[in-house]
């Protein structure tokens, strides 16, 4: 009794000092966190001032971009990233949809794997790769085969032709959200299958009990049983489609100003400052780009800030 | 007697194996980071001496040399003379690169289709919209040229390349000048923009009737279908690594202030009209007198030695009289505590 007694006095005070140090190193790691934020915003904020104080308001609503007179708008890049971030999204969403449907409904267990696995390792190349791919192979064909006889059956002056006009070569907004779409698809069907799995299997046998087709189950019970969810699945590949830079800036065409069709050629806020980070050497130039580095960081922090509003309150 | 011999033998070996051990670090261009690596290559292996080069930009190499973090930056688009000494720096060419125009016409051969300078920037601003414009058939005789519009393709990413092109442009069209300029990256008034030269490239060979712009070495590879160039004699002109040497060595490179040069529209029959050097920038005063040495006894190396290395890689040297003047300045201004710190041969 006494021995026991000994050797636990013994183990306690280890045992609090360990958990004193674990406690310790979770605060540090979450406070590291928290101080490189606060540190990346900061300096943004300041990087980009010159600019803000230059161009005051004018930085939102201009399009104008001119390294040579050192006047900067970001008006151009800001409705290219959100137009083909939003269009990705059009596309992707039903797509991932699909393949997560088809995934944990529909297909049989030896195939169901092999699938799941092949969307997810989708996730895993690099998004140089896409752009190569989309500058080498996407568009020339979209070029040749879609987007040459859109133009050529357009009547001119109609709304076809004031939607499709641009320079037939396949390097455009449309084509950049394509890819775009193709890259957020993994992860948003990865995220919906588990969301999928989370339905309770009594939920599903009870609405097929009541002889409801495959579809009205999914339209009915397992879509409204995640709603909350699949709101925060959009959010993200939002968020990622906001964000993305290789691949956009090898394929947007890469011109300042107001895109004036979804075939015109445009930009995006990564591509812009991808594009002319390295080589720019005036003060204001690279206060612009930092400025612009702002303007996504808020851009994406609204995005995730109406997710995680859309998603308070969900239960499962 | 053998003490102090022992002694100053130590001393010796300590100094010589802390010279050797001084590696160069250098960032800046990226386009002429090939050679640079090439001859760090060589250098290494003949002096034990290596050169740790980063390739970030030369917006990047000005930021980097101004902040003093490097031993000597490295800028594809020269420095003005007064920014030069604002900052304390100097600055001289290494190699010379040419830009080329290259295009997609079916059925047109390298070199068949003659542009010049007030055409090239015409294409560019969009006042010439096809190819068989009444202002391009009157320089090219009997060729025939498609009605096709004209695609203009520029580089989206800012460059050395880009700034090389538009000076020339500025050069040439007084319109040009007043409503773009001269930048390593402008607002380009039609076109669309590829990433790098190959992104260039695949647009040229991706869409029928376009325009665009590669370096040299790239048009080369790729076998792309070039344009020739009228250049200030009135010739018209194929370019060719003599052609642009003929550039370099055809321009004033002793009498201009802190060797801002551009190889634009040089004198010279053979001489091609849109060409640029790369410079390497570096303190006037050096604050470590081995280090401001050993930059300059690379570049001196590579002078004498690495003409063939960058051939190769089809870059063009310099021709050896502009070697020379710059030999010359580095005895005189590159300086550290009053004493030159280059020594001419």
């Amino acid at each position: 009794m006494t021995a026991l007694a000994v050797s636990e006095t013994s183990i306690k005070p280890r045992n609090a000092w360990g958990e004193t140090l674990f406690r310790a190193a979770c605060f540090s790691a979450a406070t590291l966190l928290m101080a490189a934020l606060a540190g990346v915003v900061i300096s943004l904020v300041i990087g980009g001032w010159p600019a803000f104080k230059t161009f005051g308001f004018g930085f939102f609503t201009s399009s104008e971009w001119n390294p040579v007179t050192e006047v900067y708008g970001a008006a151009g890049p800001i409705v290219g990233t959100l137009i083909t971030a939003f269009l990705s999204l059009v596309v992707a969403l039903p797509l991932a949809l699909g393949v997560a449907v088809f995934l944990v409904e529909f297909c049989p267990k030896p195939i169901a794997n092999p699938i799941g696995v092949a969307v997810e390792l989708l996730a895993g190349i690099p998004s140089i790769v896409y752009g190569m791919w989309g500058l080498f192979v996407f568009a020339p064909w979209f070029a040749q085969h879609v987007q040459l006889p859109l133009v050529m059956n357009a009547e001119p002056g109609s709304w076809m032709d004031k939607l499709f006009s641009g320079v037939p070569n396949g390097a455009n907004i449309f084509t950049a959200s394509m890819i775009l779409a193709i890259m957020i698809l993994p992860y948003m069907s990865a995220v919906f299958r588990e969301l999928f799995m989370t339905v309770p299997a009594q939920v599903r046998e009870a609405a097929y009990g009541l002889g409801c087709t495959p579809f009205e189950v999914i339209r009915s019970i397992i879509v409204p049983y995640v709603s909350k969810g699949v709101i925060g699945v959009i959010m993200l590949g939002l968020g990622r489609a906001l964000g993305e830079t290789m691949a956009v800036t090898f394929i947007i065409g890469n011109a300042h100003g107001f895109p004036h069709s979804i075939f015109d050629s445009g930009s995006t806020i990564a591509s812009t400052i991808a594009n002319e980070f390295t080589e720019a050497t005036g003060e204001m130039h690279t206060a612009a780009l930092v400025a612009l580095g702002l303007v996504l960081f808020l851009i994406t922090f609204a995005v995730l800030a109406v997710a995680r509003l859309l998603l308070r309150g969900q239960k499962h | 007697m053998f003490k102090t011999f022992t002694v100053a033998l130590g001393a010796a070996t300590l100094l010589a194996g802390a010279a050797q051990a001084a590696d160069l670090s250098g960032a800046g261009a990226t386009f002429p980071a090939p050679v640079y690596a090439k001859w760090a290559e060589t250098y290494k292996a003949q002096t034990g001496v290596g050169l740790n080069y980063q390739a970030i930009g030369s917006g990047g190499g000005i930021k980097q040399i101004k902040a003093k973090t490097v031993d000597f930056g490295a800028s594809d688009k020269p420095l003005k003379y007064e920014d030069l000494l604002a900052a304390g720096l100097y600055q001289f060419p290494t190699v010379i690169g040419g830009v080329v125009p290259i295009m997609n016409l079916p059925g047109v051969k390298p070199g068949a289709v003659k542009l010049t300078g007030d055409l090239l920037a015409k294409i560019y601003l969009g006042q010439i919209t096809r190819w068989n414009d009444p202002a391009i058939k009157a320089v090219n005789g009997g060729l025939p040229l498609p009605n096709l519009p004209i695609t203009v393709v520029h580089r989206s990413d800012g460059s050395g390349t880009s700034f090389i092109f538009t000076s020339y442009l500025a050069a040439k069209n007084g319109d040009w000048a007043a409503k773009v300029g001269a930048s390593d990256s402008v607002q380009w008034p039609t076109g669309l923009g590829g990433k790098g030269n190959d992104g260039v490239s695949a647009f040229v060979k991706q869409t029928l009737g376009s325009i665009g712009y590669v370096e040299y070495a790239y048009a080369k590879q790729n076998n792309a279908v070039f344009a020739s160039m009228q250049n200030k004699a009135g010739k018209f002109v194929l370019p060719a690594a003599a052609n642009f040497a003929a550039a370099a060595a055809g321009a004033a490179w002793g009498k201009s202030a802190g060797n801002y040069v551009l190889l634009i529209d040089q004198p010279g029959a053979t001489t091609w009209p849109i060409s640029g050097a790369t410079f390497i920038l570096l303190y006037r005063e050096q604050e470590n007198a081995a280090a401001g040495q050993g930059v300059l006894k690379f570049f001196d190396w590579a002078y004498k030695s690495g003409d063939a290395d960058a051939a190769k890689l089809d870059y063009v040297p310099l021709p050896l009289a502009v070697k020379n003047i710059m030999r010359k300045q580095w005895a005189t201004i590159i300086k550290s505590g009053g004493k030159p710190v280059y020594v001419s041969k």
